[in-house]
């Protein structure tokens, strides 16, 4: 099994003919996601690659394809809008891949989203990869392969590098998700973590955090009351000074709040393996399969 | 993005809220004759992006224009943590019967709006919530409803108890509520909210962060950016579209993606080096931001070596080579360069660099000690 992506996805692409769009919509159809939809204004009757219909709304894309899930490849100024309209066609599961969203419209966009009882994951991430069955964002396809850990991330690159790493190592993964490192988005570490709990496939989690907020110490001690898989743990920006925002919105410590230590201290005080560095995730999880 | 206090000022007065103005000055001449024309004792007070003006000597008092002159001199040109003062505002001089704190902030943790009111005022509210915190008063607003008048005259009676002065702040309060919407603010505070002797309610002081996500549609509050109260090179990496923040240490650091680059400087300083600086080039493959990054890494003379580490995803690692090859005949670069990449078309880009005289490496944590061993002197 894996979590929120599998065979039986139906995805719709709503931004398919721009220039992000239409790349990352190939390379998930050469990947296996069944793409079902695109989604432009005015660009309703025209097709993708010779067999993908597009659509002017999502609404009727979704009627006419049966489609259950959106990736929203839209520039910043039309991504809360798309994320609005997902969720008011009926899409169960929202995944926005834009960056730069402001966290306003966020306050807004999110608890809308929830009513209508979708999911949104990001904004501001890399998608998901249900290895061997389908990937939704721009997680590359090559960098994994199908195995027993569930894998959760603030960072997109990281995320890769660390999955690199234990492909190198024979390892593979269920599914990895890149919930995106903006103050306020739509699925949280607690979220996949309890997803991965209840997925029999899934062995063991890694979870990546960075600095900034308080999520990873909420996960911390999440795990400790209701996840029975070993998870092991890494936190970016241990060097980072306070009070400046390193790249991502979410990144930045605010006084004493929301250091790396902080973070690491939660890990380990709720029985979460700390890795130093991304290398030792490796051998922490070999440790635990 | 952050803001000077009198722009800040500026926001709130277009909102009605009653701020005693004042006018800013670059040099004690101007300081003097804007202190002749308010009359009476003014405030100086040092315009830059930090904290704790105060204590480091950057707020005045002054009751004579011609004293106003002399602490402006004073004042103009000082270092305050490590930012040059360029203007002052010189205010009038407020008599204060009490003083209060009311602020909004984008909160992560209620993902709203959140209000943080105190009888407590003039001080660092952070301290305050962390050692005192049942003299805060906070409240979340739903977004999608706003703030409404009944929050704002609740919070405004933990304030005051007389009547005149509870909806003189509960107005304000809306005022500053629309002001920090309409700046796409992630923060927007008073401090202090003063009460006069004759009993006014007025605001002092006030700060805006800016949500740096808004600026694209807010061109207005874009333009109260002051360039001259930022670090050159992150000026220049802005108009690069390259985030970059400079540290303090010796190996200059160039990768894709915010997590990895945060990870990139821990694993430097993890084998004992120090990193020069945060930079980020993004995801998307355009050799120019490589020529871009290495220009603003080598305007840091600190700098003594410098580690790419590219993981190639989406990024396409033989367009960072080309990047690479191209800087360096571009500019005279006198450190060591260490090259990690991986990815997308490494072969391509192994090959090109090998062709023009650089040798790429593949794994994260040899790159990161060879460069860490560079900077101190210690390898060819």
């Amino acid at each position: 099994m894996s979590i929120f992506i599998d065979q039986s996805t139906r995805l719709i692409v709503q931004g398919i003919t721009g220039r992000d769009g239409s790349f990352h919509a190939k390379q998930m159809m050469e990947y296996g996601t069944n793409v079902v939809a695109g989604v432009t204004p005015g660009k309703g009757g025209q097709t993708f690659e010779g067999s993908v219909p597009i659509f002017n709304t999502v609404e009727e894309a979704m009627k006419e394809t049966g489609a259950n899930s959106s990736v929203i490849y839209v520039p910043p100024a039309f991504a809360s809008d798309a994320m609005f309209e997902a969720a008011d066609a009926g899409i169960s599961f929202i995944v926005c891949i834009t960056e730069g969203v402001p966290v306003l419209d966020m306050t807004r966009v999110r608890p809308y989203v929830l009513d209508k009882g979708a999911r949104l994951l990001g904004p501001n991430c890399p998608g998901l990869l249900s290895a061997g069955k389908s990937k939704v964002g721009i997680i590359p396809g090559h960098i994994t392969q199908p195995g027993p850990v569930g894998l959760v991330s603030k960072s997109g690159t990281l995320t890769y590098e660390v999955v690199y790493k234990l492909k190198g190592a024979g390892i593979g993964t269920t599914t990895c998700v890149g919930i995106g490192g903006d103050p306020i988005n739509g699925t949280s570490f607690i979220d996949c973590l309890a997803a991965f709990e209840a997925d029999p496939e899934t062995k063991a989690i890694v979870m990546l955090g960075e600095i900034g907020g308080t999520d990873e110490q909420d996960a911390a001690a999440y795990i400790k009351q209701h996840v029975t898989k070993p998870v092991v743990g890494f936190i970016a920006g241990q060097t980072a000074p306070p009070g400046r925002r390193m790249g991502h919105a979410g990144a930045i410590i605010s006084g004493s709040a929301g250091t790396a230590e902080e973070k690491l201290q939660a890990f380990r005080d709720n029985g979460i393996a700390v890795a130093q560095r991304p290398l030792d995730v490796v051998g922490l999880i070999q440790e635990v399969l | 993005m952050n803001i000077h206090e009198y722009q800040a000022k500026e926001l709130l007065a277009a909102q009605g809220v009653p701020v005693p103005m004042g006018e800013v000055a670059t040099t004690p001449e101007q300081a003097e004759a804007i202190a002749r024309r308010l009359g009476g004792a003014v405030v100086v007070k040092a315009q830059v992006h930090v904290g704790g003006r105060g204590k480091a000597g950057g707020v005045k008092l002054a009751s004579t224009p011609e004293e106003a002159r002399d602490k402006a001199a004073a004042i103009l040109g000082m270092d305050i943590k490590g930012l040059t003062v360029e203007k002052v505002l010189i205010a009038p001089a407020e008599d204060i019967a009490t003083e209060a704190y009311v602020g909004i902030i984008l909160d992560r943790a209620s993902k709203a709006p959140v209000w943080m009111v105190s009888a407590a005022g003039g001080i660092d509210i952070e301290e305050v919530a962390a050692t005192d915190p049942d003299k805060i008063t906070k409240m979340a607003v739903d977004p999608r409803y706003g703030f409404l008048p009944h929050q704002a005259h609740l919070l405004a009676t933990k304030l005051y108890s007389d009547p005149k002065q509870v909806r003189a702040t509960a107005r304000i309060l809306q005022q500053l509520y629309k002001a920090f919407i309409e700046a796409g603010a992630s923060l927007a505070e008073i401090n202090p909210l003063i009460t006069t002797p004759s009993g006014e309610v007025k605001a002092i002081d006030a700060k805006f962060n800016i949500d740096d996500n808004e600026l694209f549609r807010l061109p207005e509050i874009e333009a109260l950016r002051d360039e001259s109260s930022e670090d050159p090179a992150e000026v220049l990496a802005r108009e690069a579209n390259l985030t970059f923040i400079k540290l303090d240490g010796d190996v200059g650091c160039v990768v894709n993606g915010a997590g990895l680059a945060m990870a990139t400087m821990d694993l430097v300083k993890y084998y004992g080096g120090e990193p020069a600086n945060f930079l980020d080039i993004g995801g998307s493959s355009n050799p120019e931001k490589v020529v871009n990054a290495l220009k603003i890494i080598t305007t840091d003379p600190q700098v003594k070596a410098i580690l790419f580490n590219i993981f190639g995803g989406i990024t396409r690692t033989d367009d960072v080579a080309n990047g690479i090859v191209t800087a360096t005949k571009m500019i005279d670069i006198k450190v060591p360069i260490v090259i990690r990449l991986t990815g997308t078309n490494e072969e391509i880009a192994v090959k090109i660099l090998a062709e023009n005289g650089f040798a790429a490496m593949t794994d994260m944590d040899e790159a990161v000690q060879k460069a860490v061993a560079l900077a101190k002197g210690e390898a060819q």
